[in-house]
């Protein structure tokens, strides 16, 4: 079995088995990173290039730390959405990069189908880091390998995404992997916040938290940017977190075993407790953890994939 | 295309008890001694000769696994990657005498990954290589200190270990175009 | 020199004429059309065997770009893209820079199409000045200077008084109001249909909403002003139910939609490829079978391409980024065709809603083939096939949507007062 792709541009296009490869695969390049010398020659003489046009210090290190510790050669562009004002369009910004002969292009885009563009017209294997409001794959399977690894399986699990999940690509690749995994997936937040038609990507639609929580196994919280205030999503964040904050009291309503997962950073006392951010059942720091080997092995794997 | 067994069970464990009794003469004892078996088969090899040698000095070699799949050269120049599974050294390399030991040693590749594996987990006062299949054709500088059988081979033949721990009848078949 | 076309099936829904016959063009008119018209030393014959022979189409809503976007399109190379899609007229939008909101503009624009253009051009002024939306132009002026009708295309009229007053005033001159009709607001930001498939790609959603709550204003208004309010690029099923009863109710308007709203889905938009991003934007099944629903039924008068030409630097760029608009005229003949093929429009209708409709609510005389009228005529022929080829286009616009389309139907032979002005 090995992943028949060139890029990793979204988990909507990966089947199960692909996805049980990587989880299966990062589970291994765990072990790696659990070693006294954390460092393997697998990809000795590779560049992976960070096009990051959106500033994010921890997928961009995350990234960064699993090619280095797979020996590959790391470099960071770090584009503040303004070349595109300096005449430069992302296709330019990327063929100058590929003509730098980078194997690997990491791009994380403010608009959605970005890596598409990318993955179009480039002979470099692409990985989505994230775009727009669309997928960020690697979140997804970074989080699903941590319920994995902390409930022995997916399949059957009701798990809860709570908060953002219109502006949310970390909640759209989680729904796409959760499902095709057999979990249940329950998304709630204020109507403006949940995209439109979500159902028919089979998940069911919960606007009151506590029911949206009741018998959850695992409690996904999202993000809330703070410029969505003053836009009408909501009135306030001070009612927001009324009604959507997780607090200890709130994560009761699930089941007493439930893991409680958010994709960083927190703005704690606004999505989720200080309490419970850093209570027993949360895993946020394990997450972290986790995403260096899923990447390690989303690396090698694609590395393994022809052309490169 | 023929295909012939050319070691049976018996003879599978009569190379395995010999080779058991040299890593104990040659190593005087056990002292020191840990066994580190290369994925998959190799595995089997190494759990086996530390069966024999607690039967023979009644004291326990630890054994490790090592998976070389990080380590392989060939890795970048071939399409689709073997699956990567874990390595398990379970206790402290420093300063012991590691016998690797692996099915058939063939161009010595593997045995040039496994032992920069090793080393990134500790630095074992000597390292000595136990097969049970020497097939000659040597691209590496590398012998074995321990050889269950030599046999010479062409270089498009293809030498299978069958081992029972992989629901298998213990043997070693040579298949030939 | 004479024209003598034979042998065509001569489809003039005007005149209710449809038969194998020849035609003779005398002097850039039609000068006869009988059954025999024999070959003299002095006219041009054209076998137009199989084919169709039918009056030059003509497209409400075209976007020629000059002046200021030469780099996207130019008044010749939109009117050889005219011809070779078989448009003997077109209409084109305001929306230039500077925008079409003086005489001075419309006199460029028709000085240009006489030297440069290959068709009838037929400018739209602007319905306020700059097509911001706050002051109503000069429409007078625009009207006498040659502007056949007013719209701020592009973009609506967000303020309701400002378009009361700008139906108002020019319903004194006769001049249909061409409205956008989408709510901004409601809009947003969006870059496609809000639905499942905005959802999936992670793009901003516009919802129907946007269209139909304009829709419904304009026509209160064009109710309230007895103005001819013609709403362009129909794309959803709420529209077209409110134009329905619009008309029921006898209110003045008529409507048009264009190819693409009536052979493609949102869904053309997986794989964010930008020569889907329009406005208004793909919608749903439910929408196309409404909107041809609405056409067959005469809810929606005439097909018009909306050609929006852009430069392939500018759709080369991130989806969110892109502009809005496809080039049509070239592909638009062979959607209609599929439209015939597929029975939702006879060869009758079709014609009549890209010649004889479009020309009524132009006021212009135009879109028929009686004796003696201006020798606009376009052939076709209806079986050939070929396939979408954006660098072939004639048009600088090659972001089309149609890319490898196989196609059915293509012109042959466009001719404009009795000149062969492109040959297929
Ligand atoms: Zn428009
Ligand atoms: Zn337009």
């Amino acid at each position: 079995m090995e992943l028949k792709r060139k890029d990793l541009l979204d988990i909507k296009g990966l089947d199960r088995e692909e996805i049980e490869l990587i989880l299966d695969t990062a589970e291994s390049f765990k072990e790696v990173t659990g070693r006294e010398i954390k460092k393997v020659p697998t990809l000795r003489g590779k560049t992976v290039v960070n096009l990051f046009f959106e500033p994010s210090t921890r997928t961009r290190t995350s990234f960064e730390i699993a090619a280095k510790r797979l020996s590959a050669d790391v470099i960071n562009f770090s584009v503040s959405g303004s070349s595109v004002s300096k005449g430069e369009t992302l296709l330019d910004t990327a063929r100058n990069i590929e003509a730098m002969r980078a194997d690997f292009i990491i791009i994380r885009h403010p608009a959605s189908g970005a890596p598409h563009i990318l993955a179009r017209n480039l002979r470099s294997s692409v990985i989505n880091a994230g775009d727009g409001l669309h997928e960020h794959p690697t979140q997804a399977l970074l989080d699903m390998f941590t319920i994995r690894e902390r409930k022995g399986k997916i399949e059957g699990l009701t798990v809860a995404i709570i908060g953002d999940i219109a502006h949310s690509r970390v909640a759209r690749s989680n729904i796409y992997g959760l499902t095709r995994m057999g979990a249940r997936v329950r998304v709630a937040g204020p109507p403006a916040l949940i995209p439109a038609e979500v159902e028919t990507l089979g998940v069911s639609v919960f606007y009151d938290m506590e029911e949206a929580l009741s018998g959850a196994d695992v409690i996904m919280v999202l993000r809330i940017q703070l410029e969505r205030q003053g836009k009408n999503y909501f009135p306030t964040l001070r009612e927001f977190a009324r009604l959507y904050c997780l607090t200890q009291e709130r994560a009761g309503h699930a089941k007493g075993d439930a893991m409680i997962m958010h994709p960083g950073p927190v703005n704690r006392g606004i999505e989720i407790s200080p309490e419970v951010a850093d209570g027993l059942s949360s895993v946020i720091l394990e997450q972290v953890t986790n995403g260096v080997a899923v990447r390690m092995a989303v690396l090698y794997l694609l590395s393994g994939s022809g052309e490169i | 295309m023929s295909e012939k067994v050319i070691m049976d069970q018996l003879g599978i464990g009569r190379a395995l008890s010999r080779i058991s009794h040299e890593i104990i003469e040659r190593n005087k004892g056990t002292e020191g001694l840990v066994l580190v078996g290369i994925r998959t088969c190799g595995i089997h090899l190494a759990r086996r000769i530390s069966e024999k040698i607690r039967e023979i000095e009644k004291s326990e070699v630890p054994v490790g696994i090592l998976d070389i799949t990080l380590y392989r050269d060939d890795l970048l120049t071939k399409k689709g990657h073997p699956a990567v599974r874990k390595t398990d050294i379970p206790f402290d390399l420093a300063g012991t005498v590691v016998v690797l030991v692996d099915d058939v040693l063939y161009t010595g590749r593997t045995i040039r990954a496994a032992m920069d594996e090793l080393m990134d987990f500790g630095r074992p006062a000597m390292i000595q290589l136990a097969v049970l299949i020497d097939r000659g054709h040597r691209e590496l500088p590398i012998r074995a200190d321990y050889v269950g059988k030599g046999v010479p081979t062409s270089k498009t033949a293809v030498i299978k270990v069958l081992l029972s721990e992989e629901g298998m009848e213990d043997r070693v078949i040579l298949r030939e175009d | 020199m004479n024209l003598l076309i034979k042998n065509g099936r001569i489809v003039d829904p005007v005149n209710h004429v449809d038969q194998v016959a020849d035609l003779l063009i005398a002097d850039g008119k039609v000068r006869q059309i009988a059954q025999e018209i024999p070959v003299t030393p002095d006219a041009e014959a054209i076998d137009a065997t199989g084919q169709w022979v039918v009056p030059g189409l003509i497209d409400v809503h075209t976007h020629l770009r000059e002046p200021g976007f030469e780099y996207k399109e130019t008044i010749r190379t939109g009117t050889m893209a005219a011809a070779a899609g078989g448009f003997t007229t077109i209409c084109c939008m305001p929306n230039t820079k500077p925008v079409n909101d003086s005489q001075a503009v419309t006199e460029f624009i028709l000085r240009k199409a006489a030297t440069e253009g290959m068709v009838n051009v037929l400018p739209v002024g602007a319905i306020t000045k700059g097509c911001q939306g706050e002051e109503i132009t000069e429409m007078g002026d625009l009207r006498e200077a040659g502007c056949i009708a007013v719209s701020d295309d592009g973009r609506p009229v967000m303020n309701s008084a400002v378009m009361r007053r700008a139906m108002e005033y020019a319903s004194m001159f006769h001049l249909p109001v061409i409205s956008h009709c989408e709510d901004t607001n409601l809009a947003e930001e969006g870059v496609m249909n809000e639905g499942r498939v905005s959802t999936e790609l992670g793009l901003r959603g516009i919802p129907n909403a946007s269209e139909d709550v304009m829709a419904a204003r304009d026509i209160e208004l064009a109710a309230l002003t007895n103005a001819h309010l013609h709403i362009a690029h129909v794309s959803t099923q709420g529209s077209v139910e409110l134009i329905r009863r619009a008309k029921e109710e006898g209110i003045r308007v008529t409507a048009e939609t264009c190819p693409h709203y009536l052979v493609l889905t949102d869904e053309a938009v997986t794989g964010y490829n930008t020569n889907t991003k329009i406005k208004p934007p793909l919608r749903t099944l439910k929408d196309v079978e409404a909107v041809r629903k609405g056409l067959r039924e005469g809810v929606i008068d005439v097909i018009a391409t909306d050609h929006a030409p852009h430069a392939q630097v500018e759709k080369e760029m991130e989806f969110d980024s892109a502009p809005f608009g496809i080039t049509g005229l070239e592909t638009a003949v062979a959607i209609a065709l599929q439209l015939v093929d597929e029975g939702v429009l006879t060869v009758n209708e079709m014609v009549l809603k890209m010649s004889g409709k479009p020309a009524k609510l132009l006021n212009i005389d135009r879109g028929h083939l009686s004796v003696g009228a201006v020798a606009d005529i376009t052939v076709i022929d209806p079986r050939a096939t070929w396939v979408v080829d954006p660098p072939q286009l004639k048009s600088r616009g090659k972001n089309t949507p149609f890319e490898g389309w196989k196609m059915k139907g293509r012109v042959t032979h466009t001719i404009v007062g009795g000149k062969v002005v492109y040959k297929g």
